[in-house]
């Protein structure tokens, strides 16, 4: 019994750290929106505050797969181990 | 009217009362309620009491009321900057009530064109509400953006929008529109139909809540390392988490008021973007034009 939890947990952990490395592609996706709007800017400063604006806009919904890892990597660490230790317990009392 | 007499400046200070009151208000339920725990805590919104209803109870939880909170500060501060608005500019209020109209309505004819200029308001209201939700996070409130049912409620809202302007040419014309460009894309169409309101709630909801865990993780760990640090202070001192203080404030203007306020430009803004392109603006008209011909015969 102590097993099977300690393995659930574990699993939600390592599942919860392994869904975060969707937070690559974001990163990597958003330093390249900030590096061309930074040459942007440096060719034509005068177009400053439109530049800005748009590269916060994209960097925003860029972010967006990151988050949905975030989201599920939340979700195993807070919620999904009480569901599933429940289920265990309930399992292991019809046997 | 008079802005000197004493009946104008009770009502200022009515409508100022009741912009602070209910955060006061949300501070006092906040302490009466919040059991005093020892180390981080990450919990969702907080349920209130339950009214019971035949399919499901319908629960009353912290982030309704405090989103009753944001729009009461809401309400009252738009009664505070219009009161008192005459074509000669007598109070210093009015020239801030009239540059957030003007903002708003060239960013609405901007970036969704002159038939959707009666969208303004619209507009203004999410973004208020957004912003002010995320921002009461500063006053140790739960913030209800960092709910998913609120976000998804305004995502669902602007889904119901987007749906209406698609079908103004009609529900053929909306169906036929899935079968764009090829006829066997049209299961990837519809997901990505369904997908919008989704990421649009994904998107405030997780922003506003990882702002939230990254604070809670950032106390605590601050607080370990000042009872590691500082334990050879004799006395009280050992016990009080020193770096606790300040350090979290500096990270607190990205997380609470940077990342706020972007979310909500970011809602508004996909908000216009969604609505103004669903629109079949070119068909729309040839339509118009095709109805008013059949009219005159």
């Amino acid at each position: 019994m102590e097993l099977a939890i300690g393995i659930i947990l574990g699993c939600c952990a390592l599942g919860a750290g392994m869904a975060m490395i969707a937070g690559i592609g974001p990163g990597i996706g958003e330093g390249n929106a900030v590096a061309k709007a930074c040459e942007a800017i440096g060719r034509q400063p005068e177009s400053k505050g439109a530049v800005t604006t748009t590269m916060l806009m994209g960097c925003a919904v860029a972010e967006t797969t990151g988050l949905y890892a975030l989201v599920i990597a939340i979700l195993l660490i807070f919620v999904a181990p009480n569901i599933l230790v429940d289920i265990l317990v309930e399992t292991i009392s019809k046997l | 009217m008079n802005t000197k007499s004493l009946r104008f400046k009770i009502v200022d200070a009515f409508y100022i009362a009741m912009m602070i009151l209910p955060i006061v208000f949300g501070i006092v339920l906040q302490v009466l309620t919040d059991p005093a725990s020892e180390g981080i805590t990450i919990t969702g919104a907080k349920i209130f009491f339950e009214i019971p209803m035949p399919l499901q109870n319908f629960l009353i939880t912290e982030a309704q009321v405090n989103s009753v909170i944001a729009l009461t500060v809401i309400f009252f501060f738009c009664l505070f900057i219009t009161h008192g608005l005459s074509e000669k500019i007598e109070l210093k209020r009015q020239h801030f009530a009239e540059m957030i109209v003007e903002k708003v309505d060239g960013l609405v004819n901007e970036n969704m064109g002159s038939y959707f200029s009666a969208y303004s308001p619209f507009i203004i209201a999410i973004m208020a509400l957004s912003a002010v939700s995320s921002l009461l996070s500063l006053f140790g409130l739960f913030p209800p953006t960092s709910d998913i049912n609120i976000v998804a409620g305004w995502a669902i809202l602007v889904f119901i929008l987007i749906t209406y302007y698609k079908m103004k040419c009609g529900p053929i014309h909306y169906l036929k529109s899935f079968t764009e460009p090829v006829a066997f894309l049209t299961p990837l169409n519809v997901i990505s139909e369904v997908a919008t309101p989704i990421s649009m709630a994904f998107r405030h909801y997780g922003n506003v809540l990882s702002g939230s865990v990254i604070s809670a993780l950032l106390c605590s760990a601050l607080a370990g390392l000042s009872a590691s640090l500082l334990s050879w202070l004799p006395g009280f001192l050992a016990d009080m988490p020193i770096l606790q203080v300040g350090i979290p404030a500096v990270l607190s203007i990205y997380l609470d008021v940077f990342s706020g306020l972007l979310q909500a430009f970011i809602f508004a803004m996909l908000t216009m973007l969604y609505i103004a392109g669903g629109f079949p603006a070119e068909e729309y008209e040839k339509r118009k034009a095709r109805k008013r011909v059949e009219y005159k015969n």
